[in-house]
């Protein structure tokens, strides 16, 4: 398939990748290293990792600490009943679907606890090597490439999916990739970037004779949006799935990072089941989650740890589901980061802090001249709205470029700041926006460059 | 179509997501390594563990080449480096040798944020890749390697899938064909069902020890060319599940013939330390194309695989692995960078794995003599279990086992009784899935059948791992023979 998104950084890291550049030619800059924000790595960003957890990962991988008395007890138990389960009791070894035993048990009553009872069936829970693989693997299921399937017998519809714009980019190229068809729904920026059953339904419609739309991908809470879902307009997006026989594919890697008082993350398959029948037993759901994210202090995104549950499958679609999931082992590391995730409570003083922090981002993206930033309800980013001057804009079309990627190009340049561009998301013709992560270091050096941009091209 | 409206408020009846409407590619994916017969072994192993009755006491999964399932100790230095990376605390703590030390150390260096918990770039991480490249280089007598052509993965299978999807394209008699030995393992099998290529079957010849005759790929490439657009040729040195490996003469027929028809060449040579028998050696199928000369060196278009789960680590749980690419077109490649991208990277842990195995101990160092005593070790007794294996399978009447040249698994042909056949025939199994469950349920021991890998019509195998340790493998050796000697007097 013809990969078509094109991307300004496609690899994290290509941060590092520019400053060592920058040093090798010797040019001066204003600052001495580069802040990469672009991928929601707190821990590239510098935070420090929970004890237990890699002390457990330690004596998972290297037994022999086991009897090395100065790791405490309960490290000691919880990695000798992870090696328990793991065959030869190695972390070497492949594990069995859905993934080491414990582990799967742990996230199905990870998953009851969190849905106020709801009950999850740890046979229906998939462990993946990241939560966009996983995503990857039920796509393919769902997604007729060719409109025939199998050697490209053309004259078939290809499958359409329903994405959020602004949208995670690399869900969007999954669909792409897999031969399907993105069918964007705008959100609703002026409504802090809520999803509306309108233009779902605007959409849809549009789709018409474009493709066959089969699935319906939402991000809760939003990325890059930072919007948390609230209950109604879930079961809104459910009764729309219902209606218009689609299947509900609920992107949920962001359910830790909730900051709003008085919000609390409500999972897909808690408001479906909550709804009762008909929608609880009928409409098919996947839902996804991973280690990667969360506000544990812990970050263990490069262990590569994520899941799916399934809701409502047909059974004899599972089989097949199942097969292509056999084929890739999830790594052992990451699923013992899972197992430690699950059970370990959130660390209240590092949401304090994480709360504090977002509300000063509000704070001084609101105050600079041209930007309007909606609260940040939840997830790991801002996406602020840039009202570039005319004169930017015209810069930017003399360069041959988006007028945001120049924004942001002149921000790394000047600044050393790494900040992805509001078009790699998708956005409303004529609006601008950035994403990034929610770190306060670099505040500073924004509000300072963004005030000398504007003045620039005032 | 999926566009059905509410009627009355009356939802329709029947699931979206159906046989009927899922992507059809997926329904003819199978993964015969862990099939119907390995779910059913779990399903023993639960009954056992409930206190179930059965004519045996554990069932031993020699279906997998997973070595430490199989009771194989991992290699200390590696695990020690791995703990340091993971918990770095442990730098302070004088029971680790000071070789481990400076490797976590460099590796955590090289993290962002210090962390192996961190993401990495796509393709992995810099100096890794650089290590790698190193390792090629001396391995392969000094050819240089360019780390920009080495991208890290998610073991070895990601890599293949990836190059596959850039590879497969068109329609109709346009689509891809691609190139795969019979028997192969089946993860080629399934991606290529999974993306909709065209497999084309090129027979290894079992009478002569499971070797690769360049006139069986003329043929298989000529009639292939009626349906469809031969683009790629795979070869798995040394193979699975046959366990052969190529002489210097025949990869070089290989790479004449790919060249000749234009063809994409992926060499999984995951099994590269893993070469037994005398006269064996292990050839990269880079270095034979350099040593080839420029005519073939800078045209044909090769991606090598390797990875952290086999040889003598057998680590497969870390997902560790990395492909070669040489002779990519330059725009292409900037594709497959932007690809693999799309899952962000691949697992940290397995990266840091795989310095530490192109990087390992050196002759100077605290922790060489024990990391060459185990490894050594490691490899000795599969080569003497490879020549057990081979030499006990072939007492057995109706077995004709090849020798075990290198990988780990042996591919013994057996010939079925005609009432057997006819039996699975009216049970609806293929015969030896049939005589492989019979096993499974009398003697606690799962295989797989030749089936699951392709074989000659009217041929029946099964693979089995030469991995239980020395006295177990004698002892399931003994009761397959068994077995055989009972299930032939039934059907006879």
């Amino acid at each position: 398939g013809e990969l078509q998104a094109e991307s300004l950084a496609p690899c994290p890291g290509e941060a590092q990748r520019s400053s060592t550049c920058v040093f090798v030619q010797g040019v001066k800059k204003p600052y001495t290293e580069l802040i990469d924000v672009t991928w929601g790595d707190p821990q590239g960003a510098g935070l420090k990792p929970l004890t237990f957890a890699r002390q457990v990962l330690a004596a998972c991988l290297y037994p022999k600490l086991l009897n090395n008395e100065r790791l405490p007890a309960d490290v000691r138990q919880r990695a000798e009943g992870l090696l328990h389960e793991c065959h030869g009791g190695s972390v070497g070894s492949y594990t069995d679907l859905p993934g080491i035993p414990q582990v799967a048990r742990q996230i199905s009553e990870f998953i009851s606890r969190r849905d106020g009872g709801v009950p999850s069936d740890p046979d229906h829970i998939l462990i993946s090597p990241g939560s966009q693989w996983a995503l990857q693997n039920i796509l393919s299921v769902l997604v007729r490439g060719d409109g025939g399937g199998g050697g490209g017998g053309g004259g078939g519809v290809r499958s359409g999916v329903l994405t959020p714009q602004p949208s995670y980019s690399l869900s969007v190229m999954s669909v792409v990739g897999l031969g399907g068809v993105p069918v964007p729904y705008q959100l609703w920026e002026e409504q802090g970037w809520e999803v509306q059953v309108e233009e779902l339904n605007r959409a849809l419609e549009a789709a018409e004779g474009e493709c066959d739309p089969v699935a319906l991908y939402v991000i809760n809470p939003g990325n890059p949006s930072g919007h948390v879902q609230r209950r109604k307009s879930i079961q809104d997006v459910i009764k729309f799935a219902s209606e218009k026989r689609l299947f509900l594919l609920a992107d949920e890697v962001y359910q830790d990072c909730i900051y709003k008082e008085n919000i609390e993350f409500l999972s897909y398959k808690r408001v479906l089941a909550e709804m009762g029948p008909p929608f609880c037993d009928t409409v098919e759901l996947a839902s996804f989650h991973s280690a990667s994210k969360g506000l544990l202090g812990e970050y263990v995104c490069g262990f590569r740890g994520g899941y799916v549950e399934l809701v409502n499958m047909d059974p004899a679609v599972m089989k097949h589901v199942f097969t292509i999931f056999s084929k890739d082992n999830a790594p052992t590391p990451g699923q013992i980061a899972l197992s430690v995730m699950r059970g370990l409570q959130s660390l209240q003083e590092d949401k304090g802090q994480t709360v504090f922090l977002l509300l000063k981002v509000h704070e001084v993206l609101n105050s600079l001249p041209g930007v309007s930033s909606h609260p940040v309800e939840g997830g790991a980013f801002a996406f602020p709205r840039i009202d570039l001057p005319p004169k930017a804009i015209q810069k930017a079309k003399d360069l041959g470029m988006e007028p945001d990627i120049f924004y942001c190009l002149r921000l790394l340049e000047d600044a050393g700041l790494f900040f992805t561009p509001g078009c790699e998301y998708g956005q409303k013709d004529g609006t601008y926006h950035v994403r990034y992560d929610t770190m306060d270091d670099l505040l500073t050096r924004l509000a300072a460059h963004h005030t000398q941009f504007m003045n620039d091209f005032s | 179509m999926s566009q059905q409206h509410a009627v009355n408020g009356v939802l329709p009846k029947g699931k979206v997501l159906t046989l009927e409407t899922m992507n059809p590619n997926v329904k003819k994916v199978e993964y015969a390594v862990r099939g119907p017969i390995v779910q059913r072994a779990v399903q023993l192993e639960k009954e056992l563990r409930e206190g179930a009755k059965k004519p045996f006491t554990e069932v031993i999964r020699a279906n997998i080449g997973d070595a430490h399932a199989m009771g194989q100790k991992p290699i200390t230095f590696l695990r020690q480096v791995l703990a340091l990376c993971a918990y770095p605390d442990l730098l302070e703590d004088n029971k680790f040798p000071e070789d481990a030390k400076q490797r976590a150390r460099r590796i955590l260096a090289a993290c962002g944020g210090q962390s192996i918990g961190a993401y990495s770039a796509s393709p992995g991480i810099e100096c890794i890749r650089q290590d790698v490249s190193r390792y090629i280089e001396k391995r392969d007598g000094g050819i240089p390697s360019n780390p920009d052509n080495i991208y890290l993965s998610t073991g070895a299978s990601d890599a293949i899938v990836t190059i596959l999807k850039l590879l497969i394209c068109g329609e109709g008699r346009g689509r891809t064909g691609v190139m795969i030995s019979i028997p192969q393992y089946p993860l080629y099998s399934a991606a290529l069902a999974d993306l909709g290529a065209v497999q084309i079957n090129y027979y290894l010849d079992e009478d002569k020890c499971w070797s690769l005759d360049v006139n069986e790929l003329k043929r298989a490439i000529n009639e292939a060319r009626q349906h469809c657009n031969p683009r790629v040729l795979c070869i798995i040195n040394p193979g699975n599940p046959t366990g052969q490996v190529q002489s210097r003469e025949c990869i070089e027929q290989v790479i004449r013939f790919a060249k000749e028809e234009n063809l994409f060449l992926m060499a999984d040579e995951v099994y590269q330390d893993n070469v037994y028998a005398d006269g064996c050696k292990f050839h990269s199928f880079k270095k034979v194309l350099f040593e080839m000369g420029p005519e073939y060196s800078s045209t044909v278009e090769l991606a090598s695989f390797h990875s952290t789960s086999k040889c003598y680590m057998g680590e497969c749980g870390f997902r560790g692995g990395y492909m070669e690419v040489i002779n990519m077109d330059p725009d292409v490649k900037t594709q497959l960078t932007k690809l693999v991208s799309v899952r962000l990277c691949p697992p940290v842990p397995g990266q840091a794995l795989l310095d530490l195995v192109v990087n390992p101990p050196q002759p100077d160092e605290p922790s060489y003599n024990t990391f060459i005593k185990e490894r050594t070790a490691v490899l000795a007794a599969l080569a003497e279990k490879a020549r057990m294996t081979e030499e006990m399978f072939n007492t057995i009447p109706g077995f004709t086992c090849n020798p075990v040249q290198g990988a780990m698994y042996t591919f013994p042909r057996i010939s079925l009784p005609a009432k057997a056949i006819d039996k699975a025939k009216v049970k609806g199994k293929v015969p030896d899935m049939y005589y492989c469950m019979r096993l499974l349920e009398e003697e606690g021991i799962c295989l797989v059948p030749g089936s699951g890998f392709g074989q000659r019509d009217g041929t029946y195998h099964f693979r089995m791992t030469i991995l239980p340790p020395a006295e177990k493998l004698k002892i399931v050796l003994d009761k397959i023979k068994n077995f055989h000697i009972r299930f032939t007097e039934e059907f006879s």
